[in-house]
């Protein structure tokens, strides 16, 4: 019961992207259309499954002084793997269109904060549950981002045309679409939360960090 | 009695309180809306959201005239178009929001007005649309409505629709040219069926568009540097095709719907900065600064850059300098930051448009300084009255 609510956990109640806000980069760049979300967020949970499994195997021998160097190495091993295996059986073009972005899932914050807050504390069972857990919530955001993107701005899903002579809103293909549609996915799990909240007669404020009340940036250093 | 005390109560005078009768100690006390109570600015200015609003509209008229004139049953439709979409989705978005409804303020059919004028008469209506919502929902409601958004709403529908649909956005059809001044066809309507494809934008072939003067001189740089050879691209005024002064009141010259007849656009600012909404720091330094940077550009090379009276009468820089710089939400408080922004603003647009890959950059630079604004106004702020004299910049926490 235990290892399923662990798996279940990273899909929605502490999906990274919508909750714990992490791996942004990755999220807007490779989000541009589903076939590329898909796959970046599979070769994502790959590397997430293995470094957790590792990481929690190791973690007892692993000085807690130098962790993150180690975790990094374990995390590099896994994505230098998942490249060779891309390289090998994806085609070549997906592979391009990811670019720099497959090896940079090495410094994925979702893979490293999941190694330090799980996988350092748990058994090697869960953090694998884990992994996989965080992963798919992070392909399925990333995914249904991709889809919304690719069929606005061209009228396709997973490359398949869906409406033809669709006159697209090439906007959301470029770097400020992935803005705005993230904001949007953002907005609405706010809105879900609030109703929640309400629900259950409990009160949800939504994260204060960009409210002009709360926020400080602009007498930083005063 | 109640009456007068309401009509107090309505009327922003000083609320001097009515003279009150011999007490009596036995009355009863009076309703409570007799009671009138009343804080330090006793006197304002009677400028509301509302008339500032009435009053941008009506400086827009000529130019929305003089569009329809040139660009007949088409400028209509797309202005149209563009004010009910406004209207309609800020209505919408304040529903959803559950916000107060702030529709008869007309704010939001200054912001579809600008953008119409900010597209081809020929542009398809759900572009119009797209924009609208562009502009209202995504640039000024989710930031909380008006006064809160960072940047101008009707530019960002613009850029929106200029990142989007190129293509739409870069031909223009040409305007009607008055019987006393036409020439024969193929004189006056530089016909782009010559042209290539250009930067990724094509040029329809078809023989009512046409390109703005401004990327006619880009295709004219680009042919001096031996980029392309194209026959129909020298700047027309050179060619003395179009004078000065017709490029002022928009005969002959391609363009979106507010950008074609300067006249009109400056009989309307005149009028704005008469009443004191606009202030005229902005559109001077804005113009003053692009004249100043193609003037040396020009001045260095006559040959590839074209004068600074031409870049000042060509493209959306007068309707951007005029209606979209002096937006007050988006602009700086003080006069000085006021001067900053038009500097800031010139020093852009010049530079996109002598060295940037569009044609056109009034749009983009008047958004960067919006970016800029918050930080304009922290390092303008003035000292308050009665404050000691302001050594470096200290803001009040």
């Amino acid at each position: 019961m235990k290892l399923f609510k662990t798996l279940v956990n990273g899909l929605w109640k502490e999906n990274p992207v919508l909750i714990l806000m992490l791996g942004m980069c990755p999220t807007l760049a490779t989000s541009s259309s589903a076939k590329n979300a898909i796959f970046m967020g599979l070769a994502t949970t790959c590397v997430l499954a293995g470094s957790n499994f590792v990481v929690s195997c190791f973690k007892s021998i692993i000085p807690d002084k130098v962790r993150i160097p180690c975790f990094i190495v374990i995390i590099a091993t896994f994505v230098t793997i998942v490249q060779f295996l891309m390289d090998a059986y994806v085609p070549a073009a997906l592979v391009k269109a990811l670019g720099i972005y497959l090896p940079l899932i090495t410094v994925n914050c979702i893979v490293l904060g999941r190694a330090e807050a799980f996988a350092s504390k748990n058994g090697p069972i869960l953090s694998l549950m884990d992994g996989i857990g965080m992963g798919m919530g992070f392909t399925l955001i990333l995914t249904i981002l991709g889809a919304v993107r690719e069929f606005i701005a061209s009228g396709t899903l997973f490359e398949m045309t869906v409406v033809p002579h669709w006159q697209g809103f090439a906007l959301l293909r470029f770097a400020p679409g992935a803005f705005i549609v993230l904001g949007i996915f953002l907005a609405i799990r706010n809105a879900m939360k609030i109703r929640d909240a309400k629900l259950h007669g409990t009160h949800f404020d939504p994260p204060s960090e960009l409210n002009c009340t709360t926020c400080h940036i602009c007498t930083l250093g005063k | 009695m109640s009456d007068e005390a309401k009509e107090l109560n309505k009327a922003p005078q000083p609320a001097t309180a009515p003279a009150a009768p011999a007490v009596d100690p036995n009355a009863p006390l009076p309703p409570r809306h007799q009671l009138i109570v009343s804080s330090s600015p006793h006197f304002h200015t009677h400028s509301t959201v509302d008339s500032i609003m009435r009053w941008v509209l009506i400086a827009l008229a000529p130019a929305c005239l003089a569009a329809i004139y040139f660009f007949g049953f088409g400028a209509v439709r797309v202005l149209a178009i563009c004010v009910v979409a406004c209207l309609v989705f800020e209505f919408l978005s304040a529903k959803a929001m559950d916000r107060s409804n702030e529709l008869k303020d007309g704010s939001a059919a200054v912001t579809g007005l600008l953008l119409g004028m900010n597209l081809p008469s020929n542009t398809p209506w759900w572009i119009c649309v797209i924009g609208c919502f562009m502009a209202i929902v995504v640039g000024k409601m989710i930031y909380g409505g008006l006064g809160c958004n960072p940047f101008n709403p009707a530019l960002i529908g613009r850029v929106a629709l200029l990142i989007a649909f190129p293509v739409v956005m870069t031909t223009w059809p040409m305007p009607r040219i008055p019987a006393s001044l036409a020439k024969p066809a193929e004189q006056v309507m530089p016909v782009a069926s010559a042209t290539p494809q250009h930067k990724g934008e094509q040029v329809s072939v078809m023989p009512v568009t046409t390109s703005t003067p401004l990327k006619f001189s880009k295709l004219a740089r680009t042919e001096l540097t031996g980029d392309k050879v194209l026959e129909n691209s020298t700047i027309p005024i050179q060619k003395g095709e179009v004078s000065y002064w017709q490029l002022f009141l928009g005969i002959g010259k391609g363009g979106s719907l507010g950008e074609t007849c300067g006249l009109a656009l400056l009989i309307g600012v005149l009028i704005l900065i008469y009443l004191n909404i606009v202030r005229w720091q902005i559109p001077v330094c804005y113009l003053g600064t692009v004249v100043i940077i193609t003037g040396i550009a020009w001045l260095a090379n006559p040959s590839a850059y074209a004068s600074p009276l031409f870049h000042l009468l060509t493209g959306g820089l007068l309707l951007g300098a005029f209606f979209m710089a002096t937006d007050m939400v988006t602009t700086p408080l003080s006069r000085l930051g006021a001067i900053w922004f038009g500097v800031g603003c010139g020093v852009l647009t010049a530079c996109i448009r002598l060295w940037g890959s569009y044609p056109e950059g009034v749009s983009f630079s008047i958004l960067i300084m919006n970016a800029f604004t918050p930080m304009i106004d922290r390092y303008t702020a003035g000292t308050p009255f009665g404050m000691p004299k302001k050594k470096g910049i200290k803001m009040p926490k």
